[in-house]
């Protein structure tokens, strides 16, 4: 069972030593996957959202002789979303593989600058890159679960190949696919393959496999561009779940989406970020003039 | 005329016959190429199995073969030999092949990959029988006789080319978008190829695994070299020579009785049957492993 979420139910029954117990806790409680609020899985899992604050400084990122980033400063907050947009190439994509370290896997990929998760500069050289993908989930474009594994064990993947022990992964498995939404759609197949759910579903096996290893910032980079508009939403609306307990960087090509989700849009171009705002003004009020031409669709 | 006359579309732009023309060519003669394929396989087959049937029974395949000039033995010890030969020659070549695969394409720098790549192609086309002095040279000469073994190693050295390539071949098709989201779950890098690469690329390595096992397994030239005088009865010491079944179909096909000759093709026929039945098994595993890669 999962100890850590039943625990203060377990000192009331420990008065009340009823077979029944167990079944009504589980019954009794609000769906886990509805609830979000202050007694929700979340808090379980992060007991606040002081920490997960991401800054860039400065951000420059290369492939070869390619200057794709150009010195990017920009922050995003704890128990927020930002979302990226910009047109293709524009390094949106480049930039956000900088935060957790993926951009240098590409050969003759580097970058230069600083990313601060909270106090760390995770370029600093004493960083270990496994803590910092640990600390930093991602979710790709396509949905991309482990075809060789079932269910349950995607979603531990991240903790099984880093040595977690036996005994924490039912739980946090669980734990994770009631955060990603697809607990009560799964929860009968958890031994089956993966690869078997709709792509929706896979997509949030896949965010469920990010959250399991419980990270303070995820990744998204345009994680509904190969869904059809109900798994879209489906996927929106666990991003207004999720920033309660991960600080949410989403990049988009879809602009309608980026004013659904974020509370924070920053648009780039040409490798450089040329606006960043809270979302309402920067589609409807922004200060520079590129700004509004993509917005409204004048290019890009 | 037509109604169309004088329409855009009627016109004739001179060329477009010849188009058709053209057309109707390369694709009769591209269906012709494929027809003739299987009609090499076909008579080459028929005609082995035809020739050989008659000497073909349980006591063909029971009996080790007589002295030399007899013909009412069989071919257990040819087929004892072969098993013994190509298994030891399967287990020195295909773990080696898979490594210097997944080293080619999980971790070596691309130079090096392609350096290791063309290395490889070089090998394969190395004539067999050059390898089979190579092994005479290396193994036979020093030890003064010949040997199972020496025969393993010539046919490990023809597989261990086979074996790499295909592995390459199949673990480049591994999604790379498999190998990102294990890096962005933090998994090392080892440890991606392990649990995540080679389960999913499983089915087609096996496939080239058992590839090249039917390709070595009819294999004569390096074996008439170094593995071709053997003693009497089933032998299974690998430090001796050991029969094999195509050692059997070429010194029975040299020789003067047409017995000893329908024995070398009832001898084919099996070999043939092993060969075919190895590649019917690889397809198999290879389609299971395409349907993983999403392919």
């Amino acid at each position: 069972m999962d100890s850590s979420r039943f625990s203060e139910t377990a000192t009331v029954t420990d008065s009340n030593p009823e077979p029944r117990t167990s079944a009504e806790a589980g019954a009794g409680r609000p769906g886990p996957t509805i609830s979000f609020g202050a007694e929700g899985p979340a808090k379980s899992l992060k007991p606040a959202r002081e920490v997960g604050n991401v800054a860039l400084e400065s951000l420059h990122a290369y492939y070869g002789s390619n200057h794709a980033v150009r010195g990017v400063s920009l922050g995003f907050p704890a128990g927020k979303v930002t979302a990226i947009i910009g047109p293709s190439g524009c390094g949106k994509s480049t930039m956000v593989r900088c935060i957790n370290r993926m951009h240098e896997e590409i050969p003759g990929a580097r970058a230069e600058g600083k990313v601060m998760l909270d106090e760390i500069d995770l370029y600093d050289p004493s960083i270990d890159i496994v803590a910092v993908r640990r600390s930093v989930g991602m979710v790709f474009q396509k949905p991309n679960p482990f075809p060789t594994m079932s269910v349950i064990d995607n979603v531990t993947a991240g903790l099984r190949l880093t040595g977690a022990s036996r005994s924490e992964m039912d739980d946090r498995g669980r734990e994770a696919l009631v955060g990603a939404g697809l607990w009560e759609e799964v929860k009968d197949r958890l031994k089956g393959p993966g690869t078997g759910l709709s792509g929706g579903q896979q997509q949030r096996l896949c965010i469920a496999r990010a959250l399991a290893v419980d990270p303070e910032v995820m990744l998204m980079d345009e994680p509904c561009s190969a869904l059809d508009p109900v798994a879209t939403l489906k996927i929106e609306e666990l991003i207004g779940e999720l920033k309660e307990r991960v600080t949410i960087v989403i990049v988009t090509h879809n602009m309608q989406q980026a004013a659904r989700v974020a509370d924070t849009t920053a648009f780039m171009l040409g490798g450089e970020l040329v606006e960043v705002g809270a979302t309402d003004k920067l589609f409807t009020n922004p200060d520079d003039d590129r700004t509004e031409q993509y917005v409204t669709g004048k290019f890009g | 005329m037509s109604p169309g006359e004088g329409h855009a579309l009627m016109l004739d732009r001179g060329n477009l016959k010849r188009r058709n023309r053209v057309n109707r060519v390369v694709t009769i003669s591209s269906t012709a190429a494929a027809l003739f394929a299987v009609a090499v396989l076909v008579i080459v087959v028929t005609s082995v199995v035809t020739k050989g049937i008659g000497a073909i029974s349980l006591h063909f395949l029971t009996t080790p073969m007589g002295l030399f000039g007899d013909t009412s033995g069989g071919i257990s010890n040819a087929i004892v030999g072969t098993a013994i030969i190509v298994g030891i020659a399967a287990v020195m070549a295909i773990p080696i092949g898979l490594l210097v695969a997944i080293y080619t394409t999980e971790f070596a720098p691309p130079r090096i990959g392609h350096a290791v790549r063309f290395a490889l192609d070089l090998l394969n086309g190395v004539p067999t029988i050059i390898t089979g002095i190579f092994v005479y040279g290396l193994i036979v000469v020093p030890q003064k006789h010949q040997s199972g073994f020496a025969g393993s190693v010539a046919l490990a050295i023809i597989m261990l080319p086979i074996v790499a390539r295909t592995a390459q071949e199949v673990l480049t098709l591994v999604p790379a978008t498999l190998k990102e989201a294990a890096h962005a779950l933090g998994i090392a890098r080892w440890r991606t190829t392990v649990r995540v690469t080679l389960p999913t690329a499983a089915g087609g390595l096996i496939t080239g695994a058992l590839l090249s096992v039917a390709r070595v397994a009819g294999e004569t030239a390096p074996l008439i070299l170094v593995c071709s005088i053997f003693g009497q009865g089933v032998l299974t010491e690998p430090g001796q020579a050991l029969a094999s079944i195509p050692v059997f179909i070429f010194q029975s096909s040299e020789s003067p009785s047409p017995e000893a000759h329908t024995q070398a093709w009832a001898a084919a026929s099996i070999l043939i049957a092993f060969v075919l039945v190895l590649n019917v098994v690889a397809r198999a595993f290879y389609a299971r492993s395409r349907k993983r890669m999403g392919a």
